[in-house]
């Protein structure tokens, strides 16, 4: 038994290794796709304005890397590091996903360097074809990874017999209930944030008046680019969180509660927007109630019976705060959507340019997709405790009984520090000295 | 063979390629940096352009080392999780930072000299923390009983043995970069860059083979049982000395036609590369059948057998289909002048 200060450190410390792998992680999935996406526009266009995009990008994701390959790598090693006893099942069940994974890694690794450092002598087919493999190298072991999750929290393909694990079926644990669902949710919503980040720097490049006409067609490009993939992901990321939902209803309806802050069972349930969850006095507080729409949404009809927490024993009922955390990824969901939404109505049919307030909408909405990211993350690892593997591995028998964590703890989190103001001082100076202006005068060849 | 040797043998061949990439690509770093002042520009080029496309497919080898063993000997990761908590967590952090500092350094010409310093020293103590992570496995390091185990840190911090490994993971380092690069330099068709990696080889050669003695020596008073079945082991290590000294001569090979250029740097990296797979696979050998000392055997540490023969299916498969995108890669950035030549 592990104590429960050790336990709480342990989730803290692999919470914030994760937190900050994600932020990169993401952008490492979405960004690759809009350089793809911008490659086959200047092979289409023949528009050079398309190739210097992808080239820029391509600059700025090479620095991404640089902090999502070690501290994913961080993140790999503090599996075993913090969780040996989730590990020691994990290597009996679901290793394959992690192997595969691998595999993922060396072709983006591989065509990443191919596509970066061999890119002027390479064709122009062999270098959309290098970054294709790139961005599907990255969606590959997003995929892969959250597969792994997707087993935590709907696990299958063993069962456990006094502590052992037996009857593996490796391929059963592979396709586990939540795994196309989940893995669909990750890529979409990836690929929203990497619209959104590349729209959100667009359109403040755009805020700035002392733009030239060049620089400004030239943006607005982008953020054309992005609103379009943002708005189709982000939209799509939302019919395919309702199936999460109702597959949270159907496997994990502890879950659902928590988020739904639903303390009685009951059909015609309603859906709870905004407000805290109160577990003492069982109610939401301060909330706004939509009567029926909960059972509606769990399972199409208004009758539906949904669970309520009250129908598990309290010690294994969720952080009330999942509730919040819920809200806040749908309600960002929501807003994502209107917002690319209404950006593309004004562009495609008032043809005008952007007014300000809009432009200032587009830059708030990249911090908001990562914290749509974030938020939704916590909310799948934290609405899964006191369990590691759901109704089989309580967290407290996964966590390592090491001592020292708090010494570690300091460690990472300075690391984290430095790291993430760093990369931010190193592409403004890397981007100021290399002005769009002097990119769009030059032939298109970019170093 | 059993499932428990094949396992053993794919892990230990992969600890075998990191051990060579991952010299090679910390030793390049910090060659980098010590050639980075404007004389030796040409050699610090010639490092940073090794570094450039590969340091990403290297370190993927290292996830892969650390994946493998937790799919394959998930009892053995349980026991290693635990222990290895503080010095993994201290190399997963200077790991972090020589990458991302790294990366950082190409983008940020402004910030280029510190990046760049902080990135190679930190790189150039990387190995040796990793290799010093294999006297634990040879028991002694370890306290606790059945529930729990822990490194007795002080311990390992005392251990002359633990030094000895570390010596032999800087040496082993410098050595292997300086003659890889000097390979590279030489197909680069640049003379006085090779004629410079090739005096470091000639200089570090014997230091990495003094540095593998003294740490047999030292496991002799630490670790008896390793030093026994590493006798048992001697005509292994008998290969393993004399592709050294063929590789280690084949730097003053004369060449035909060109009397000024001493040296075949390319038959010199093959055999010594040749030289640490025999020393490897012999020491792998005498470490069985231990994973880690006394507890943890090959066999009381594999998964199941289901579950290994689909990984075993997947790692072939994998490997067919990624291996086109190896070559390619190798022909791009190793053998292509375009490439080597460029300024
Ligand atoms: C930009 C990010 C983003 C946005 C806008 C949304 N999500 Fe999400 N959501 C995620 C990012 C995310 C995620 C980070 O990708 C999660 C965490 C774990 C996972 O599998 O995906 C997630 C998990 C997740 C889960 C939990 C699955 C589980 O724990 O098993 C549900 C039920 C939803 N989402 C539902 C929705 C709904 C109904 C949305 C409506 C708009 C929505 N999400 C928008
Ligand atoms: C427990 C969770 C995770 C683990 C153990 C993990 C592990 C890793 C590792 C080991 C790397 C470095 C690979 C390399 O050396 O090239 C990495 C990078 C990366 N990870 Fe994560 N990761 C996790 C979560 C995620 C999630 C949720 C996503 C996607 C949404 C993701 C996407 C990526 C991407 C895109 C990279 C970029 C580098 C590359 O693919 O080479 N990771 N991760
Ligand atoms: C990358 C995005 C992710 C984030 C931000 C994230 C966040 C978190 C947080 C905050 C916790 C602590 C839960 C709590 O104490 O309330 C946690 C636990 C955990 N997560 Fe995730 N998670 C992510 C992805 C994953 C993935 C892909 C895996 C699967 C391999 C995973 C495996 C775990 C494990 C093993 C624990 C510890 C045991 C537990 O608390 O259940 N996480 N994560």
């Amino acid at each position: 038994m592990t104590s429960v200060d050790q336990v709480v450190l342990a989730r803290a410390l692999f919470g914030t290794s994760l937190g900050f792998h994600i932020i990169f992680a993401s952008l490492g999935v979405g960004i690759p796709l809009m350089i793809v996406i911008a490659e086959i526009a200047s092979i289409i266009t023949k528009n050079k304005d398309y190739h210097i995009m992808a080239a820029r990008w391509t600059k700025a994701f090479a620095v991404l890397l640089g902090v999502a390959i070690p501290s994913g790598t961080i993140v790999g090693v503090q599996l075993a590091l913090l969780w040996p006893g989730f590990m020691e099942i994990v290597g009996q069940v679901i290793s394959l996903p992690f192997q595969i994974e691998i595999y993922a890694f060396f072709l983006e690794a591989l065509f990443m360097s191919i596509y970066v450092y061999a890119a002027d002598r390479l064709s122009n087919i062999a270098r959309l074809i290098s970054v294709i493999l790139v961005a599907f190298g990255a969606s590959a072991s997003a995929v892969l990874i959250t597969d792994a999750s997707a087993w935590m929290n709907t696990p299958a393909g063993f069962r456990l017999e006094n502590g052992q694990v037996v009857d593996v079926d490796p391929w059963a644990a592979v396709f586990n209930p939540s795994f196309f669902t989940a893995a669909t949710h990750v890529l979409l919503s990836a690929y929203a944030t990497g619209a959104f980040a590349i729209g959100a720097v667009a359109a403040y490049k755009l805020l700035r008046n002392q733009a030239s006409k060049l620089e400004k067609a030239f943006h607005q490009k982008a953020l054309t680019l992005a609103l379009i993939v943002g708005f189709l992901a982000s939209f799509l990321t939302a019919l395919n969180g309702h199936e999460a939902a109702q597959e949270l209803h159907e496997y994990q309806p502890l879950k659902l509660a928590a988020a739904e802050g639903l303390f009685e069972t009951m059909d015609y349930a309603p859906l709870a927007i905004g407000g805290f969850v109160d577990p003492e006095t069982e109610e939401v507080k301060y909330g706004i109630e939509i009567p029926y729409m909960l059972s509606w949404l769990a399972e199409g009809r208004f009758d539906a019976e949904v669970k309520g927490l009250n129908e598990f024993p309290r010690e294994y009922w969720p952080p009330a705060y999942t509730h919040t955390l819920f809200n806040l990824m749908v309600g960002i969901g929501s807003l994502l959507i209107v917002i690319s939404a209404i950006g593309l109505f004004m562009f495609f049919f008032m043809k005008k340019p952007f007014p300000k307030w809009m432009l200032w909408l587009f830059v708030l909405c990249g911090p908001l997709a990562m914290v749509g990211i974030e938020t939704g993350w916590i909310f799948s690892c934290s609405g899964r405790q006191p369990w590691t593997i759901y109704f089989m591995q309580t967290t407290d028998e996964a966590a390592t009984t090491a001592t020292g964590l708090g010494l570690v703890m300091v460690g990472f989190v300075s690391l984290y520090i430095v790291l993430g103001i760093a990369v931010i001082l190193i592409l403004l100076s890397f981007f100021k000295r290399r002005p769009l202006l002097k990119d769009l005068s030059t032939k298109g060849e970019i170093q | 063979m059993s499932d428990s040797t094949i396992a053993v043998l794919l892990l230990w061949s992969f600890i075998f390629i990191y051990s060579i990439a991952g010299s090679v690509d910390f030793g390049a770093g910090f060659w980098s940096m010590v050639y980075s002042n404007d004389r030796y520009t040409r050699a610090g080029k010639i490092a940073n352009r090794y570094l450039s496309p590969s340091w990403e497919v290297t370190n993927v080898f290292l996830v892969l080392l650390v994946v493998t063993l937790y799919s394959f000997f998930p009892y053995a990761a349980f026991s290693l999780g635990t222990v290895l908590l503080i010095p993994a967590s201290f190399i997963l952090i200077l790991l972090a930072i020589r990458s991302a500092f790294m990366v950082f350094a190409y983008a940020a010409s402004k910030y280029f000299k510190v990046l760049r310093w902080v990135s190679g020293i930190t790189g150039l103590l990387i190995p040796g923390l990793l290799v010093s992570v294999i006297p634990i496995t040879l028991g002694g390091f370890i306290g606790g009983g059945e529930e729990g185990h822990y490194l007795l840190l002080e311990k390992f911090l005392m251990s002359p043995m633990v030094y000895a490994y570390i010596a032999f993971g800087l040496a082993s380092e410098l050595f292997l970069s300086a003659l890889l690069l000097g390979d590279y330099a030489l197909e680069a068709g640049e003379e006085a860059t090779y004629q410079i990696y090739r005096r470091n080889a000639i200089f570090l050669g014997p230091m990495a083979l003094v540095a593998a003695i003294f740490t047999t020596l030292t496991m002799q008073y630490e670790a008896q049982w390793i030093f026994e079945n590493i006798q048992k082991e001697w005509s292994l290590f008998v290969f393993s000395l004399v592709f050294f000294l063929i590789g280690y001569s084949a730097l003053w090979w004369p060449k035909k036609g060109n009397k000024e250029l001493l040296g075949y740097p390319r038959i010199a990296v093959v055999s010594v590369v040749i030289q640490y797979g025999f020393a490897t696979f012999a020491f792998g050998r005498a470490h069985l059948p231990y994973l880690i000392y006394p507890n943890r055997t090959i066999e009381n540490s594999i998964t199941n057998s289901t579950l290994f023969h689909e990984l075993l299916i997947s790692y072939i498969v994998g490997t067919l289909i990624l291996l086109p995108g190896f070559v390619y890669f190798w022909f791009l950035f190793m053998k292509d002048r375009n490439y080597l030549r460029q300024d």
